[in-house]
């Protein structure tokens, strides 16, 4: 029996791949990791590129929140095309366990 | 070439005394050699000072990662070009040329993101019929059985027809553009036709009388072009004339020398690699992947400056506040730390993206998915068409420590 908390990944054609991501791991990850399509993260998980942005689903906003005003993750967003107030870079988002179940959707195109 | 016939370089990169290799001087990328000696830095002083050089003393960054943490630490390390902007080389004050890649935010993001819809996705897709008719028709136009240039005829070509396009340039007047680009980046002693920063000058002025003229026109009936954006943006329709020149240049500069020399790098490599070639030809979709191997592997900016504005410990180095430091984006390209057989030009690597040729953080590169869009295109194009492209001479390249360049390639294209 697994316990590892799971987060889907919707595709901006809407097919949703849902996968085990360990605690501590981004977000980010665990879409690389399974192969899951329609994110980026060009630059590994520094922060750094704005290719791994995915849209948070309403009802996992309140746990997950915006960005800090002036982070680099701010920052890095405000330069990615399509933004949404919903908007997050997933390699910014680590895994926790009240985070089970979570589901992010994907834009068109990680530019 | 001015080397001894039996000149080694890497017994010299790996023979000569530390302090004294400068990997800023723009014979080891006319000569093609600049290879060894980064492999000599990564291994015995990854974060190298080089006291004196043409450009003064400076410090450069050569790993992947030692490089990454400098583009995000843009708190301490700046490229304001008050301090000298993003090339090792100090111009005097008063030739000071501001340009958004060459500010620190706010100003940086507040005038990126009036240029930036330019590239937006929609875009993109709006552009992509343009540009596969444009390169269909230069491509269509070569010759057969007969050897020709294809920096000439294909890279430039293309490119400053993009970059036309983008500012709705008159289409006829094209190879200006090319020509302003050339000026704004050669080295004053490469022995081409900037020979001083006067003469910089005076083609910097024949520029922007031709780029006011389009502001004027566009002032009062905008389109959808680059210069019709500045014109109206809040950010940049009060720019002074001296910074209106400089984000032309930056744009002009960005949008042709860059993907120019990555679609002749591509065309050698292929030639260079048949067996990847082939791999391409067997599968066209492995062109998604081939295209970022293709920039990783020429990496058209070697580096990119910044000067530190705060003492700032960097690979177990101390950069002291107002020094000079150069992430050296063709060495980190070729870390063996960061990536796998990084000598290789492979096309299909697991994942190609990540490699340093666009930056990262803030100032990486905003038109990248155009250039891997026109890179994408005229692939498609190329197989579709030409069962070989031979490359039939040696490639003549520029002498130039920051754009990392090939100016002349010679192919034959089969009957």
């Amino acid at each position: 029996m697994s316990n590892m908390p799971k987060v889907t990944y919707i595709e901006y054609n809407d097919t949703a791949h849902e996968v085990e991501v360990p605690l501590g791991l981004s977000v980010m990850r665990g879409a690389i990791d399974n192969n899951v399509p329609g994110i980026d993260a060009d630059c590994g998980g520094e922060c750094a590129c704005a290719t791994c942005h995915v849209y948070i689903e309403p009802e996992w906003q309140d746990k997950i929140g915006v960005p800090e005003p002036g982070s680099q993750e701010a920052s890095m967003l405000s330069f990615a095309a399509v933004t949404q107030p919903n908007s997050r870079l997933s390699c910014q988002l680590q895994m926790r366990e009240d985070l089970d179940g979570l589901v992010v959707r994907m834009p068109e195109g990680q530019h | 070439m001015n080397a001894p016939v039996d000149f080694d370089p890497v017994k010299d990169a790996f023979a000569k005394p530390l302090d004294q290799i400068d990997v800023s001087d723009p014979q080891l990328y006319r000569d093609d050699i600049w290879y060894p000696y980064f492999a000599r830095l990564r291994r015995d002083d990854p974060v190298h000072f080089c006291e004196s050089s043409f450009m003064g003393p400076f410090w450069s960054v050569t790993k992947y990662r030692d490089i990454m943490q400098v583009e995000l630490n843009h708190a301490a390390f700046s490229s304001s070009s008050t301090f000298g902007g993003i090339t090792l080389r100090d111009r005097p004050a008063e030739l000071e040329l501001p340009m958004f890649i060459a500010m620190d935010p706010p100003k940086h993001d507040e005038q990126r993101k009036v240029v930036q819809p330019i590239v937006a996705p929609a875009n993109l897709l709006r552009l992509q019929e343009t540009i596969r008719e444009r390169v269909g028709i230069i491509l269509d136009g070569l010759p057969r059985n007969e050897t020709f240039d294809w920096v000439d005829r294909v890279s430039i070509e293309l490119t400053t027809s993009m970059l036309a396009t983008l500012f709705d340039f008159p289409f006829e007047d094209r190879r200006k553009l090319t020509f302003w680009s050339d000026c704004a980046t050669m080295d004053i002693r490469a022995g081409g036709y900037i020979d001083s920063e006067e003469k910089r000058e005076e083609v910097f002025r024949e520029c922007l009388g031709y780029f006011v003229k389009l502001w004027n026109e566009r002032v009062n009936s905008p389109g959808a072009d680059l210069v019709s954006m500045l014109a109206h943006g809040e950010a940049t329709k009060n720019m002074t004339p001296r910074e209106y020149l400089g984000n032309l240049i930056l744009l002009i500069v960005g949008g042709n020398d860059t993907t120019r020399n990555s679609i002749s790098g591509g065309v050698l490599f292929m030639s260079q690699n048949p067996r990847e070639f082939q791999k391409l030809r067997d599968d066209p979709k492995l062109i998604d992947s081939a295209v970022p191997e293709i920039i990783r592997y020429q990496t058209p900016i070697a580096y990119m400056r910044r000067t530190a504005i705060a003492d700032v410990e960097i690979g177990g180095k101390t950069i002291r506040k107002g020094e000079k430091v150069a992430m050296w984006y063709v060495s980190g390209n070729r870390d063996e730390e960061a990536i796998d057989r990084p000598n290789e030009f492979i096309i299909d690597r697991a994942r190609p993206r990540q490699h340093l040729s666009f930056g990262f953080g803030i100032h990486r590169c905003v038109g990248n998915r155009l250039a891997e869009l026109q890179l994408k295109l005229l692939w498609e194009e190329i197989l579709r068409r030409f069962p070989a492209i031979e490359v039939v001479g040696p490639a003549r390249r520029l002498y130039s420590s920051f754009v990392h360049g090939i100016t002349h390639l010679p192919v034959r294209i089969p009957a």
